[in-house]
């Protein structure tokens, strides 16, 4: 009996040995310790040995079951590591085949570039003011020191509703229209749609953007305009930005500047985008018109301030070298997704 | 306003100042330069020659062989030209050299023959018949004492730098060349002095010959004039054609050129009368008569109104003041005896007379900006000097002058701490009563007194631009504002229209941005009623065309635009939206409502509930409850069958489904479009205002499937109510996941397969609990709507 139980031992080893998979490893177990296996079978035959035999083949049977099952836990380590290997290696995939991008979509360049300029701004302590597109006559032109027959309304030529209600031509009136309800201090900027009477063409829209800012306070000078000027135009081009402010007249500030910012094709130096020039003009502005604060019931003897307002378009069309306006309105989705 | 630049050097030094020096001086001190042009850089390398001998081509019948004498060597020319001829000095282009329009000229063969350069016509170099009203045909031939091999553009004086300004409305005083020059030397620091005209005069008295009233003083401040007698009508001197050229004028005769140089000079518009055609010898400055009539110096009949401000003699209009002259009184090549007119007139008035004879002249573009009422006599006096200069006549002596201007000074207080404390700079003092001094106001103490022509410095703010442009902007230093903290953050609304701009890209649609002005056709395309209120919008006077002429009280023509647009491009999909306003009249309001419309606009790969997951989602992200979405079976911009409406608690915020195909037919989009309309401000306003926490579920769930069979008519929205209604507070989570029709169903049937989450935050759910909850909700299923259990 001992030698069958031996038997046994060597055969589950030879077996096992040759098993290669995790059913082959199952089939053996059964076969040798399953209930109707070989080792069970053998044991049956125990109850005809002699009392001091018994102990002894039952020491060995033990141990012979033992063994064969730690052949097979070892054994079946090693094949599931080896079948998972065979199985990873079947899973391999090309990894520079394009991936499955979710649908996403965009905001429009024009909403991406302000959405930036608001941040600036609120950065610098301005909240975001709101006006009327349909406005009055008033607001756009004879609060801000331009009365009816002034030569400055023959540079923006507007739609007319009626003989007082104008499209704005500038967001400029949202500057009266916060100034007549809130004290200074006041720090704002305005951005909107604002129209003009101009044909379209690649550098002309009827309906474009643009972002007025205004400062009120006491003590508020030229050089504070210079400082927001040039950090909001850093912040926006990069601190290698420079700006430059010239001498202009617009009717609702005094003294007024044209501002340029140093040409971010060439840096300064002069290329065809600047004209040759270094520069580019982005925005206008100035210290607020006494005239101006004193129409909106603020003392000009106590409180200055600056404005300026910058067109949208032509900051984005620079920031994205485009080069026609056109192409923002007609939303093709070959330019929209671009951004 | 372009001048010359040796112009300016009549007034102040500008010697050794390039042009590009001057270009950014001038622009840095506010007279902006828009550019410098050298007129004779398009003409290089072109000398005078003499023609030594003519022959004819020996090849050819048409050409003539030349040889010429540059002064520096004999060269061979060939030429098609009749009127060559020996002895004759003509221009020539040598090899390398440039001629107008880019043409360079090389050493050549003609006929076998080499020809090096080219003899030249006038229009070859640039010049016009104008310049040269006695040339024959062909060849430019010249004065006969020129010297050999002198450069073109010194003999025809092409060697000049015009300045080209861009001038502000404020500044008319710098439409001018007295006025640029004292800019130029304040800008320089360089000397300014204008020298006071000399007239000799002829005797004789100017009440001999003219009476003049004013009658409306209140539109014309100041008339002055002068007579010429024996007039000679003649051609000007070249440095005065040239002058007048370079400055955009076309030379005409002595008399009319004179009125346009001093107009460019001093700034200060002037007319000259023939007097044999001023009837009575009377001259009137009065308003026209309505019905009056005048036909002006470019030939048309004018129709006038008593607005508009006339230089009349005894019978007619002669003159719109300020704007144009008369025909009748031209002066002409016959005219003997003129009378030279130098007024001032109110802006405003010649402004609106131009506007309304659609009539813009130098001389109007002057007088609306408001000129200065002192400088009518310095132009008079200085048109007689080149009067005299010129020989075109005898100046009569004396001079009417009707003066009505205000001649109060201006007084400023003159406070340098006050101004260096606005600029946020420190200029000197010193500095500063040097440059206001340069630029013509007197300092007094603590007074400024502007100078009549700078009608634009009205204040304390006017003068602190002065000092500052003269001390440089570029020398402002940059500071940041001192104040207390200003708060700073978007406002609720700006943050949720931020937030629908995230979600819906986040939804894969891209934004769009379209012109809030459209055509008035929109509603006949999107089908719209007649009688609908969308119809009754804000409407511009003055649009650029019937297409952007009235402003949209719906966004979504121009959303179905855009979409043909695309289509056309060829995109196989698009999924847009705008956040676009609307304009919506209020009765007895001046202003129009502006509210926001949320557009969205989808066609290939998609359906209705593609679009409605969307504005579901869109929803959900803005935190928006009660929501409804109802059939909508009769717009017709809509597909009859599907189409909802969408409410937001009781409020109707917007529709969306399929566009109606007759609606994509006029707007030539073919397949499927599904668009939705919904009101931003709705979607604002339905928004809760925070979420709150739930407590996270304690006891499991319990999922039942449900199949009922329904009439086909009933909706899934009838059948949910019911479900979450029955429910009560075990419902936890709904889902269709099937509906089906045909085999095994009845006709006018349909399957609806649910899958319900039936939860408790008390206990775990028995069976018990979940059998009779399903019983309870497929019994009122049943009563309700007759549904039966599959």
């Amino acid at each position: 009996m001992k030698e069958q139980l031996l038997n046994i031992k060597e055969e589950a080893k030879k077996v096992l040995d040759a098993a290669k998979t995790a059913q082959e490893l199952e089939d053996a177990r059964v076969r040798f310790l399953g209930k109707k296996g070989e080792l069970t079978a053998v044991l049956r035959g125990m109850g005809q040995l002699s009392a001091e035999e018994r102990p002894v083949i039952g020491q060995i049977a033990n141990e012979v079951r033992g063994e064969i099952e730690t052949l097979i836990e070892t054994k079946k380590a090693s094949v599931g590591q080896q079948e998972r290997m065979a199985k990873l290696a079947a899973e391999k995939i090309d990894v520079t085949m394009a991936g499955k991008v979710p649908q996403m979509g965009k905001r429009h360049p024009l909403t991406s570039v302000l959405d930036e300029i608001k941040e600036i701004f609120i950065g610098m302590g301005f909240s975001i003011a709101e006006g009327p597109e349909v406005e009055l006559d008033y607001y756009n032109f004879e609060a801000l020191n331009i009365p009816k027959d002034h030569p400055a309304r023959d540079t923006q030529d507007s739609f007319y509703i009626t003989e007082n209600v104008v499209l704005r031509s500038q967001t400029s009136p949202v500057q009266v229209r916060v100034m007549e309800k809130q004290k200074p201090p006041i720090r704002i900027i305005a951005p909107g749609r604002v129209y003009r009477s101009d044909a379209v063409d690649a550098t002309h829209s009827p309906v474009f953007h643009q972002i007025e800012g205004l400062v009120v306070d006491k003590g508020i000078t030229m050089a504070d305009l210079k400082g927001t000027l040039e950090t909001f135009l850093k912040t926006l081009y990069g601190p290698e930005a420079k700006i430059r402010l010239r001498p202009h007249h617009f009717p609702f500030t005094e003294p007024s500047a044209e501002v340029d910012v140093s040409c971010f094709v060439c840096g300064g130096k002069g290329c065809r985008v600047c004209k040759g020039e270094g520069f580019i003009e982005i925005l206008g502005a100035g210290m607020v018109h006494p005239k101006v604060l004193e129409r909106c019931g603020i003392d000009p003897n106590v409180y200055s301030g600056f404005a300026f307002g910058l067109g949208l378009e032509r900051v984005v069309m620079r920031r994205m070298n485009i080069d026609d306006l056109r192409l923002f309105y007609d939303n093709d989705l070959r330019f929209l997704k671009q951004f | 306003m372009k001048i010359p630049m040796s112009w300016l050097s009549d007034y102040t030094d500008i010697s050794g100042i390039s042009p590009e020096e001057y270009n950014h001086a001038l622009t840095m001190t506010g007279s902006k330069v828009e550019g410098i042009e050298n007129i004779g850089d398009s003409v290089q390398n072109v000398v005078t020659a003499k023609i030594m001998s003519v022959e004819k081509h020996p090849d050819a019948d048409k050409l003539k062989v030349c040889q010429v004498d540059t002064g520096k060597e004999q060269l061979q020319i060939i030429t098609g030209a009749d009127n060559v001829k020996p002895g004759q000095i003509v221009p020539v282009a040598l090899d390398g050299a440039i001629l107008p329009g880019g043409v360079k000229i090389k050493n050549g063969k003609l006929r076998g023959l080499p020809s090096y350069g080219m003899m030249c016509s006038y229009e070859e170099i640039g010049m016009t018949k104008e310049d040269f009203p006695d040339a024959e045909y062909g060849i430019l031939i010249l004065d006969e004492n020129l010297p050999l091999g002198k450069d073109i553009r010194e003999v025809f004086g092409l060697n000049e730098n015009i300045v080209e300004f861009e001038i502000t409305s404020n500044r008319p005083d710098c439409l001018s060349v007295i006025g640029l020059a004292r800019e130029t030397a304040v800008t320089f620091g360089r000397p300014f002095s204008v020298k006071a005209p000399e007239v000799k005069g002829a005797g004789d008295d100017i009440s001999n010959y003219i009476k003049i009233s004013v009658n409306d003083t209140d539109l014309c401040p100041r008339y002055s004039a002068k007579v010429i007698k024996n007039v000679k009508i003649g051609p000007s001197p070249k440095w005065m054609v040239d002058r007048l050229k370079a400055s955009g004028i076309r030379s005409i005769n002595n008399i009319v050129d004179i009125t346009n140089y001093v107009l460019l000079e001093y700034g200060q518009p002037m007319h000259a009368f023939d007097l044999n055609y001023v009837s009575g010898n009377e001259i009137i400055v009065r308003r026209a008569k309505d019905g009056e009539e005048i036909v002006s110096l470019d030939g048309e009949t004018r129709k006038l109104d008593s607005s508009m401000l006339m230089i009349c003699d005894a019978k007619n209009p002669s003159c719109i003041a300020g704007v144009m002259g008369g025909e009748h009184s031209e002066v002409t090549e016959e005219t003997k005896t003129i009378l030279f007119e130098s007024a001032n007139f109110f802006g405003t008035s010649v402004r609106r007379t131009a506007q309304k004879l659609g009539l813009r002249t130098e001389s109007s573009a002057r007088y609306e900006k408001g000129l200065d009422a002192n400088n009518t006599i310095p132009a008079l006096l200085r048109a007689c000097e080149l009067v005299e200069l010129l020989g075109a006549g005898e100046v009569v002596d004396g001079m009417i002058d009707i003066d009505h201007s205000d001649k109060t000074e201006r007084r400023i207080a003159f406070d340098p701490a006050k101004i260096n404390a606005f600029l946020g700079c420190d200029v000197k003092e010193e500095d500063m009563v040097k440059s206001l001094t340069a630029l013509g106001f007197k300092v007094e103490k603590d007074e400024v007194i502007v100078p009549s022509f700078r009608a634009d410095v009205e204040g304390f703010a006017d003068v602190a631009e002065e000092v500052v442009r003269i001390f440089g902007y570029d020398k402002i230093p940059s500071t940041l504002m001192r104040s207390e903290t200003v708060s700073a953050v978007k406002t609720p609304k700006q943050m949720a229209e931020d937030k629908v701009r995230d979600i819906l890209t986040a939804c894969g649609m891209y934004e769009i941005i379209t012109y809030s002005f459209t055509n008035p056709n929109l509603f006949d395309k999107l089908l719209i009623d007649k009688d609908s209120t969308l119809r009754n919008v804000v409407k511009i006077s003055n649009p650029l065309g019937e297409e952007n002429s009235i402003m949209r009280t719906t966004a979504l023509s121009s959303m179905m635009e855009t979409l043909a647009r695309n289509a056309n491009f060829k995109a196989d999909k698009a999924r847009l939206f705008e956040l676009a306003k609307i304009y919506l009249p209020v009765e007895g309001e001046q202003l129009p409502n502006e509210e926001q419309e949320i557009t969205l606009g989808m066609f290939g790969a998609c359906d209705f509930f593609d679009l409605k997951g969307i504005v579901e989602a869109l929803l959900l992200g803005m935190n928006v409850g009660k929501v409804r979405f109802v059939p909508l079976t009769d717009d017709p911009t809509f597909h009859p069958g599907r189409a909802a409406e969408l409410y937001i608690g009781n409020e109707k915020a917007g529709v969306l489904g399929q566009i109606h195909p007759a609606v994509c037919d006029n707007y030539d989009i073919s397949g499927e479009v599904y668009a939705a309309q919904i009101s931003f401000e709705a979607v604002f306003g339905g928004a809760a205002s925070e979420k709150q926490y739930q407590p996270l579920p304690k006891y499991p769930a319990v999922v039942r499937d449900l199949a009922i069979l329904v009439d086909e008519a009933v909706l899934a929205a009838e059948v949910e109510e019911i479900i979450k209604k029955k429910a009560k507070n075990l419902f936890a989570g709904l889902t269709l996941f099937d509906v089906y029709q045909g085999k095994q169903v009845p006709e006018g049937k349909k399957s609806m397969a649910y899958s319900l989450t039936l939860q408790s935050d008390e206990k775990t759910l028995t069976d018990e609990d979940t059998t009779g909850a399903v019983q309870e909700i497929l019994e009122a299923l049943k009563s309700k709507l007759g549904a039966e259990l599959r």
